[in-house]
């Protein structure tokens, strides 16, 4: 399935670009397997992803889970927990 | 009900008076600015950049203050945030509510506050004095004013 992915602030920042357009394997099912798929595509995203417990996703611009399916997803985005105010 | 997005600055007393225009049932009018500080904890900084989700800002904002007006009985709310380079002393965020008595717009912007600042995609950095620039970490005080809204 292909999907668009969007990266903010230090995440953008390590990987080195703020979006990118991906074809995912289809075993790729959730947002969990989706870090697991990116980590092992390169160091950038190994560095972007190795506090992965901090990083926050959102699918279509809706906040989720770790366990959210992908089934569907245009656009997934990985981003810090936010800081505005 | 209305939310912004803008790298400008905004006019606190103009804000008011659009929410004001045209409803005279408004018997309170809360409003909450955010500016940025010049130091962060002990060392200065001489900028703080903000970034954002376009799309999935707006998006949140809106929700957040749609929620607001279930809870409360507003006549009007607004959420004004700015993106881009700011600098110490610059406004950052303005929230409006206006009802009828102030305990509601009270406690509405302060919803509209902590409610914002844990769900709404925006990231801080900030530059100190050599030019390096620095992630705001999130705090968990944030997630603990959350907690006292919940049902």
């Amino acid at each position: 399935m292909t999907i668009t992915l969007r990266y903010f602030a230090w995440i953008r920042e390590r990987i080195g670009r703020s979006e990118e357009t991906l074809d995912v394997p289809a075993e790729v099912a959730t947002v969990a397997d989706l870090v697991g798929w990116l980590t092992a595509k390169g160091p950038e995203y190994a560095a972007a992803f190795e506090r992965a417990h901090v990083i926050r996703a959102a699918i279509d611009h809706t906040h989720v889970q770790r366990d959210a399916r992908l089934a569907g997803a245009r656009e997934v985005a990985f981003f810090p927990p936010v800081t505005g105010g | 009900m209305s939310v912004r997005v803008q790298s400008e600055d905004f006019d606190i007393g103009r804000e008011i008076a659009a929410v004001m225009t045209g409803n005279t049932d408004i018997g309170a009018v809360v409003t909450f600015t955010g500016v940025v500080r010049g130091a962060a904890g002990d060392a200065a900084i001489t900028s703080m950049t903000l970034e954002h989700y376009p799309g999935m800002t707006e998006s949140e904002l809106e929700q957040v203050e749609a929620e607001a007006h279930k809870r409360w009985p507003l006549h009007a709310t607004r959420i004004v945030h700015r993106v881009g380079m700011l600098m110490p002393g610059d406004n950052i965020v303005l929230v409006v509510a206006a009802s009828a008595h102030r305990h509601a717009a009270f406690e509405a912007a302060a919803f509209l506050m902590d409610y914002l600042k844990t769900r709404a995609p925006f990231w801080k950095k900030e530059t100190d004095l050599s030019g390096t620039g620095h992630w705001v970490d999130a705090r968990e005080s944030d997630d603990e004013a959350l907690e006292k809204w919940k049902k």
